[in-house]
């Protein structure tokens, strides 16, 4: 084996390889830093950073190194991660890929961040994003957009998404420039992107990863998970990144359980939802295919498989294009050009004009599209008619859930309505855009943990992904029922690299 | 509902968004386009439905009341666009 | 005076009355802010007591204070109010270079006390003249931070020190119909939150501020549109504002104007109010709770130990200080006002050996005491003369050592230097000379 194919190598290993590779002694951290370090800088081309990291990736390798050789080895010892640029991290730009917070440099660690690097994990750099996470494609960023790795079969080389708003992270994963990637999902925005390029991505309930020190966009929904190439991996980094923050009254007060050890793909017994409102028109064929091919290897795995209804699920999209820009119209008042970020100062103007000057300079078109919506259905007279009753109808979308239990354990669904598409082709129509999160936002809205695994390739040769569902604080059997699904599927497509 | 030129500038006041002309008469479509969307709520039987207040049921923790913090001025101050003596700067205000 | 509860402006065309509700904005004591732990202490560098949360930098989150709470409940139960087991925190947003968030952390749809009542008494020495104030609310909320417009020529500096500090916002019913009322109103609210210990009350500080709600109307006749004074910061100025507004918008109307519902300002130095916002600026503060918190509930534990920690209040007090002590109403008014006033009252108490001697020793404190501080500058916090010593010299008056006239002359001398009053006497020889044979 020459040094470069062992290089190329060491990327081509996922988080649970690594991490027992180098317990092995097979690699040194610094080797795999150094691997990805590369691999970072050559893929440019997929913009899937917004500043890199090496040497943040060097030190925790060299930290690794030096404790393996004193015996001691931490959960993520040699294993360098993507950190979403919506994450504070001390020292290195945060922007969360808006130009409002250009050279913002945080003097703070969020506490998701801050415990993947206590677990021994290094940084790669700070991954690219939808601006403000609003997107699902990530053409909303300051920074420009991703191109996912994977082109269609047709030989027209279209960029296509990579999906939104965690498009960065999806694309360093299936590029196999990181192992592992933080990602965070407010109404989709680390399902949707795994299911475009293939890999897997896991939200977990609402408030088991500390939201301290991640730049808000609707604290209700917001909730950070990671985004890896396997169901393991995914098991891994959630469990570093989890439990309890006494910073955030929203943290939920729980140990951590050890998915990892508890991963087992025999989920015999169990019942499995298939919701009929999920079927809806207009979806392309092949997200039906792949989605009964999803029940027929869960079946296969011997599970039961009932057919249930969620009525509410149509108002699921119109419920959180209400709470969500409402969230974000208040979170996003504090980017006022005084404290930290952009200022612009137009002339002869006092506060109030540098307020505007700031705020329409430095947010991006969709970003002041949702403060415009939000800030409306808050104001004077709009509130009743519309937050109060987008709470309400989110009271129902929950209760349907919640009955749904009664008749299984974990509902199957496709994560997305389609297949990536190419860059360009939804700007010009916010709602269509939307519509990519219709099977993602209820279990958002619910605050309920679930699972993106990739399924299968669409005739362009695209990926496919199915979506598991569970109960609250169930984040083991949506796991688990993800391997089963993982080991069935046998998906081992990557792209083609191109960059 | 439905918004005109005049509440899209209203909006973007409240906001602190200055808006153009063109933007506005752009905005005015674009927001009535997604209102007309989420108008089909209005259709939803609520009768008797509590909004939501907590998506998991968990309560708000109390903290002691311990000096835990503060004294970082350097840290509060170190991004600021303008800071002068300790403090921020902004604009001059006249009340 | 006229009596306060038919006060009335004599307008040009007529009798106007005055309908006054205030809002009282008191910070609530407590060593760390209402949503950070950075400290309150007043007084301190600039940006020095600020927090990332209180500086809003980005994904920082609030995690509430349990003595804030504990305060706001305690100060609820104070005023008989109903103490709400569930409450909520709302962000009330509007944008301010003082407002650091973009939103104050505040309680508008579901505060956690509600209803309740204060009884002033407008005429000191006259039970008679009690009055109940409706008490609508009490809520909690984050305090801004502070600007500073004179230290450059093109900016306003902005100090965060105060930013998250927690308030309660005690609003009142529209029931003072006089600037006296208000002002016995103040000087209560502020006399009973001492006592609980939930805001100290300095007005110079800012720890107490009021929003002053101004109407006038025809005797009898449905009320009339409001003005708001913003922030005003003493009792003197807020009785001042009343008069001032008041008169102002008699002139209005009497003028055949209409009255403008707006916010206005107190210059203290010209004791005028003036329009603060124009009305383009109209606020839309788009309440909505708040989404980084969840609703906050009591269980029967704490609210037991609020109620079980709350103090003899000065109401109760000045009613045992009558029927108990025998002692006269306008002493026991008086002695009871300040709780300091009633601690070294109290302990003077405890150290005469006759019980009896309580109704001399009332007047011997409002009359001697208050006297003497009054002349050295002092207040009765850091009096040199002891509620011991003071006991003692009662005692030497009344087993006929002293006589009244050498008992004054004594207390001049313990003023002076703090002496025990039997010392003064050893030494200087003061006994009375009907004594000088034994």
């Amino acid at each position: 084996m020459t040094p470069e194919t062992h290089v190329t190598s060491l990327t081509d290993l996922g988080v649970a390889e690594i991490r027992d590779g180098f317990r092995r002694g097979d690699f040194s951290a610094r080797e795999v830093a150094q691997a990805f370090n590369d691999a970072v800088e050559k893929a440019r081309g997929l913009n899937a950073f917004i500043v890199t990291t090496p040497e943040h990736a060097l030190v925790a390798a060299e930290t690794a190194d030096s404790d393996r050789a004193a015996g001691l080895v931490r959960p993520l010892s040699g294993v360098p991660l993507g950190i979403k640029d919506l994450f504070a991290t001390e020292g290195f730009q945060t922007t969360a890929a808006s130009g409002i917070l250009e050279g913002f440099i945080p003097a703070y660690e969020s506490t998701v961040s801050g415990k993947l690097f206590a677990a021994g994990a290094g940084m790669l750099g700070k991954l690219n994003m939808d601006q403000f996470a609003m997107g699902s494609s990530n053409e909303t960023s300051a920074f420009g957009n991703v191109i996912s790795p994977w082109r269609r079969r047709d030989g027209s080389n279209a960029a296509l998404t990579p999906g939104g708003s965690s498009g960065g992270s999806a694309a360093a994963v299936a590029a196999r420039i990181a192992p592992g990637v933080t990602g965070t999902d407010t109404g989709g925005s680390i399902r949707q992107p795994a299911a475009f390029v293939g890999i897997t991505g896991i939200k977990p309930t609402y408030g088991r990863c500390s939201r301290w020190g991640i730049v808000a966009f609707a604290s209700s929904l917001d909730q950070a998970g990671p985004m890896a190439r396997d169901v393991r991996d995914c098991a891994i980094l959630l469990e570093a990144m989890s439990g309890f923050d006494p910073k955030d009254s929203t943290s939920l007060q729980l140990d951590v359980p050890k998915w990892e050890d508890n991963l087992s793909s025999d989920i015999r017994g169990k019942r499995i939802g298939i919701p009929k409102e999920y079927r809806i028109d207009g979806v392309p064929e092949e997200i039906g295919r792949v989605w009964q091919q999803g029940i027929d290897w869960l079946r296969d795995a011997g599970a039961e498989i009932v057919d249930v209804s969620l009525p509410h699920t149509r108002y699921a999209l119109p419920t959180y294009y209400i709470i969500a820009p409402a969230e974000a119209s208040s979170n996003l008042a504090r980017y006022d050009g005084v404290k930290y970020g952009k200022r612009v100062n137009p002339d002869h103007g006092g506060l109030a004009e540098m307020y505007e000057a700031t705020r329409a300079a430095g947010f991006g078109a969709e970003v002041k599209r949702r403060i415009m919506i939000g800030t409306y259905v808050l104001s004077a007279g709009f509130y009743d008619a519309y937050f109060n009753q987008a709470q309400k109808v989110r009271a129902l979308i929950a209760g349907d859930f919640e009955r749904v239990w009664a008749e299984c354990d974990l509902l199957l669904t496709p994560t997305a309505p389609s297949a990536a598409f190419a860059l360009g082709d939804k700007m010009n129509d916010p709602i269509a855009m939307y519509l990519n999160d219709v099977f993602a936002v209820p279990a958002s809205l619910a605050g309920l943990p679930a699972i993106s695994v990739p399924a299968g390739l669409d005739e362009q040769g695209l990926p496919l992904g199915l979506q598991l569902i569970g109960r609250a604080l169930e984040e083991q059997t949506v796991l688990n029922a993800g391997l089963a699904l993982e080991e069935r599927a046998g998906f081992n497509a990557r792209p083609e690299a191109w960059w | 509902m439905s918004v005109d030129t005049a509440t899209v500038r209203h909006i973007a006041r409240l906001a602190r968004i200055a808006v153009t002309d063109a933007e506005v008469e752009a905005l005015v479509p674009e927001l009535n386009n997604i209102l007309g969307w989420i108008e089909q709520l209005q259709e939803v039987d609520v009768a008797g439905i509590e909004p939501m207040t907590a998506v998991i049921p968990n309560s708000l923790r109390l903290r002691d009341d311990i000096v835990t913090d503060g004294d970082k001025r350097e840290a509060v101050l170190r991004n600021a666009p303008v800071a002068e003596h300790g403090f921020f700067a902004v604009p001059k205000v006249i009340e | 005076m006229a009596d306060a509860s038919t006060y009335r402006i004599h307008g040009a065309t007529g009798e106007w009355e005055v309908v006054i509700g205030l809002e009282v904005h008191a910070q609530i004591t407590s060593k760390a802010k209402l949503f950070s732990g950075a400290a309150t202490e007043f007084g301190a560098e600039p940006n020095s007591q600020v927090s990332l949360v209180d500086a809003a930098m980005p994904g920082m989150l609030p995690v509430p204070n349990r003595e804030c709470i504990r305060q706001a409940v305690r100060t609820g139960m104070a005023l008989e109010a109903k103490i709400n087991a569930w409450s909520r925190f709302d962000r009330k947003n509007y944008f301010y270079a003082d407002l650091p968030q973009g939103y104050q952390i505040s309680q508008l749809y579901h505060p956690i006390v509600g209803e309740g009542e204060i009884e002033i008494l407008t005429d000191d020495k006259d039970e008679s003249s009690a009055k109940r104030i409706g008490v609508e609310r009490i809520h909690i909320e984050q305090d801004a931070g502070k600007l500073m417009h004179d230290q450059h020529p093109s900016f306003s500096y902005v100090d965060l020190n105060r930013s998250g500090v927690a308030l309660m916002e005690i609003v009142s019913k529209p029931d003072m119909r006089s600037p006296e009322e208000a002002g016995a109103y103040v000087r209560k609210l502020r006399s009973i939150l001492r006592y609980v210990g939930s805001c100290d009350g300095n007005m110079e500080e800012g720890s107490m501020r009021a929003d002053v709600n101004v109407s006038v109307r025809r005797p009898g006749q449905p009320l009339g549109t409001r003005t708001e004074t913003k922030n005003v910061n003493s009792v003197r100025f807020i009785m001042a504002a009343i008069e001032y507004e008041a008169s102002r918008q008699v002139d209005i109307l009497e003028g055949g104007g209409t009255i403008v519902q707006e916010t206005r300002l107190f210059d203290p130095d010209k004791g005028e109010t003036r329009s603060l916002r124009s009305k383009e600026d109209a606020h839309d503060y788009r309440y909505f709770p708040d989404p980084d918190l969840l609703p906050l509930e009591l269980d029967q534990a704490f609210l037991d130990e609020c109620r079980a920690s709350l103090p003899e209040l000065p109401d109760a007090k000045r009613r045992r200080f009558e029927t108990e002590l025998g002692l006269p109403p306008y002493n026991a008014a008086v002695l009871t006002a300040e709780v300091e006033t009633a601690r070294w009252f109290e302990a003077l108490l405890a150290g005469l050996r006759n019980p009896e001697l309580a109704r001399q020793a009332s007047n011997w404190v409002i009359s001697d005491l208050f006297g003497g501080l009054n002349r050295i500058g002092r207040s009765i916090e850091d009096s040199p003369v002891t509620p011991a010593q003071g006991a003692q010299l009662l005692g030497l008056v009344a087993d006929g050592t002293l006589s009244g006239t050498l008992a004054k002359q004594v207390f001049e001398i313990m003023l002076e230097t703090g002496e025990d009053p039997a010392a003064i006497v050893e030494a200087r020889g003061l006994r009375q000379t009907s004594d000088t044979g034994a």
